[in-house]
């Protein structure tokens, strides 16, 4: 018995010196947004749980993008897991510089995985990122302001709708602009909401042969149709205005209505920061009236393992822990149901304590309404909804969303912003073998 | 009545100068000021001034999250040690450059400057490739040589006007009474240009203190200094700008705090042989 009970404590000594040896510390390069800030205050649960420690950098997204890829395309091993999104993923994945994400346990079920998000993750059915949020596009709007203008909001309006609702809510004496959106240069500010705006009016950035699009008429309609509503019922500077902005002119009651991410639907609905909390109600992004494409986007934050770290194995176990269920249940414990990750589980959505969260099932629709493999109404040989997913478009679209911006501004006419995106568009595409 | 216009003009002068100093000094303390603001009242509208509930809360968030001391502690080795360095190497080239001047100083002063010229960012890959190499990233040594090489022109151009105000007699008599060069350097030159040196050394300070493009470019968890410190709080999707304010109100404190100190020798460096 004596003999057996030293053998036993022996096995433990060396099970407990094995997994101390093992404990590592990873560097995980992130963003400054609200969930990600929450993922940081929760990492003792996986130190406890794992024995490994976290190092956190944490970025504006733009310097992120821009450091992440600096490191990830010289094997710098700066990181051992980077924050990407939907558009570097597949790319990345195809050159070999993320670890496939091929081997999660049973217990992670990689098959709750919203569909969408795991495919726009993907590259040949091989998942490189697991998703830790995810989002979509849809409206917010003001229900007292709709209401006081004898209008109804239909569950999916048309471009048509909202024109006219953005007029009759508009009371310029009160400050109050009838709809706020997004005009600021930028590929991932203004450049994703004009793009889905034109997708919903029947344009596509490129052909089949991959040949620039924006002098077919559906651009100039889209475009048109943007910057006279915006002329009607938006607010002064629109042309500069990205996210941030027009979150600020919503939450201080300034917008009837907002078409923008579905994670700001959190915020407005805080009380805490918003002064119309309790008056938003939600509904699908609109489309042309005869057009069936939607103007919602398709958008996920997500965790992907740089090919060459040596720290694989703990990276990965970072990972089923960040994007687990149990993650989920254990942001819910500390911090409340609607300040849990949304979009990426399917379970988050079947479950009954969520669903009494106002913009839930808004959010679900929108995202499940997002097609990033068919995103137009004519075909394309690109996918993603919002952005083209080619290395060339990040560079191609900021230029293309400069001139857009400067049209918004009166600095140049439609006409001439077309023809500007048109032939920079060319030159960009030719020049990069297309 | 002479003496009326000289007070009215100098009334005048000290108003636009003040006008202007805080026109200057506004941005500062606007982020100040938002850095003891709610985040709701932080974008209020009309802005709030003075009139709001002053609270320390962003304060607290930003101790609470982020580890100030080691940002800190990095921003001053690496701003520290590269203006050090550069200061060791850059007075014996402005000394050469101003006293034994060569048929090409000129150029090579201008050479130096334009590579001042280039954007960062088309160096950005050789540098970090060699970085990978040298194992120098993410470490206070190569951030230290990096930012020592990027202002080095700027350190050498401004020893060299100093030093150039300076009487070759001196240097000469100096030599005539058996100073070596090095002593001549050490004991005769250095002394008579502290003013410069000094200002220089401060400029020096804030230019690396403030550098944000290869602070951010070639550091991660371990080495990254204030830049990245405040770079952590923002953000494009969600309006955390009390909190911005906090970190930035935190991050430019201990230069604030010097470049107040030390204000006289700044100017009377920076404007050393101006009026001559």
């Amino acid at each position: 018995m004596k003999y057996f009970i030293r053998t036993l404590l022996g096995a433990t000594a060396v099970c407990a010196l094995a997994s101390t040896a093992l404990a590592e510390t990873i560097t995980i390069a992130t963003v400054n947004n609200g969930d990600m800030i929450r993922m940081q205050g929760l990492t003792d649960d996986f130190t406890a749980k794992t024995g490994h420690e976290v190092e956190w950098v944490t970025l504006e997204e733009n310097v992120l993008r821009q450091r992440v890829t600096t490191d990830i395309t010289t094997k710098g091993g700066a990181f051992d897991i980077m924050t990407i999104g939907m558009y570097e993923t597949p790319i990345w994945g195809a050159n070999g510089w993320l670890v496939p994400l091929d081997d999660l346990s049973a217990e992670y079920d990689v098959d709750d995985l919203l569909p969408a998000m795991r495919a726009g993750l993907s590259k040949d059915g091989t998942l490189y990122a697991a998703p830790f949020y995810g989002e979509s596009s849809m409206i917010m709007y003001r229900k007292d302001l709709m209401e006081k203008a004898g209008l109804e909001m239909p569950d999916a309006p048309t471009w048509q709708f909202i024109r006219e609702a953005a007029k009759a809510m508009t009371d310029r004496d009160n400050d109050i602009n009838g709809i706020c959106l997004r005009g600021k240069a930028g590929w991932g500010e203004g450049g994703a909401f004009i793009t889905v705006t034109a997708n919903s009016f029947g344009a596509r950035w490129f052909d089949e042969n991959w040949k620039a699009q924006f002098d077919q008429p559906e651009w100039a309609d889209a475009l048109n149709f943007y910057i006279d509503m915006m002329e009607e019922s938006g607010p002064a500077g629109y042309a500069t205005n990205g996210f941030n902005e027009n979150l600020s002119l919503f939450q201080q009651g300034k917008c009837g209505m907002w078409i923008d991410a579905t994670v700001a639907a959190s915020f407005v609905t805080n009380p805490n920061d918003s002064t119309v909390a309790d008056k938003v109600g939600f509904a699908l992004a609109p489309n042309s009236e005869g057009v069936e494409k939607k103007s919602n986007w398709l958008w996920a934050w997500a965790l992907g393992i740089p090919a060459g770290t040596q720290k694989e194995a703990a990276a990965k176990e970072f990972i089923e822990w960040a994007t687990s269920k149990d993650y989920i249940e254990l942001v819910a414990e500390k911090e409340g149901w609607a300040n849990v990750p949304p979009g990426a589980r399917t379970s988050l959505y079947e479950n009954p304590n969520y669903k009494d969260i106002p913009f839930a099932k808004m959010t679900l629709d929108s995202i499940l309404a997002a097609d990033p493999n068919n995103p137009t109404v004519k075909p394309v040989p690109y996918v993603g909804i919002q952005f083209v997913a080619i290395p060339e478009f990040a560079g191609i679209a900021t230029e293309v969303s400069q001139e857009f911006s400067a049209a918004y501004a009166g600095q140049q006419t439609v006409e001439e912003a077309l023809a500007k995106a048109q032939a920079l568009t060319t030159d960009a595409m030719e020049a990069a073998g297309y | 009545m002479a003496r009326a216009v000289t007070t009215q003009r100098k009334s005048i002068n000290t108003l636009v100068a003040w006008v202007i100093a805080l026109l200057i000094f506004f941005p500062i303390l606007w982020t100040i000021l938002t850095s003891f603001k709610t985040e709701a009242q932080a974008i209020n509208d009309p802005p709030l001034f003075l009139f709001f509930d002053w609270t320390l809360e962003n304060y607290a968030v930003v101790q609470e999250r982020s580890d100030y001391m080691k940002f800190l502690w990095n921003s001053v080795i690496i701003a520290g040690g590269s203006t050090i360095l550069g200061t060791i190497i850059a007075i014996p080239a402005a000394w050469s450059m101003a006293f034994v001047p060569s048929k090409r100083t000129k150029d090579i002063l201008l050479w130096m400057l334009s590579t001042k010229m280039l954007p960062a960012v088309g160096v950005l890959y050789p540098i970090y490739l060699l970085f990978i190499q040298l194992g120098l990233l993410d470490t206070r040594v190569g951030l230290v040589i990096v930012l020592m090489l990027i202002n080095l022109p700027i350190i050498v151009w401004m020893l060299y006007t100093y030093f150039k105000e300076i009487p070759g007699e001196i240097l000469e008599a100096a030599r005539m009474d058996g100073a070596s060069l090095r002593d001549e350097i050490l004991y005769v030159l250095t002394p008579m240009a502290i003013p410069g040196i000094a200002s220089t050394i401060l400029l020096n300070l804030i230019l690396a203190w403030n550098e944000a493009f290869w602070t951010l470019n070639l550091t991660a968890a371990n080495a990254a200094p204030l830049t990245a410190f405040i770079a952590s709080y923002s953000s494009p999707e969600g309006l955390f700008f009390a909190k911005l304010s906090a970190a930035s109100t935190m991050a430019i404190a201990p230069i604030l705090i010097l470049g107040w100190f030390s204000q006289k020798q700044l100017v009377r460096g920076l404007t050393f042989g101006a009026v001559k």
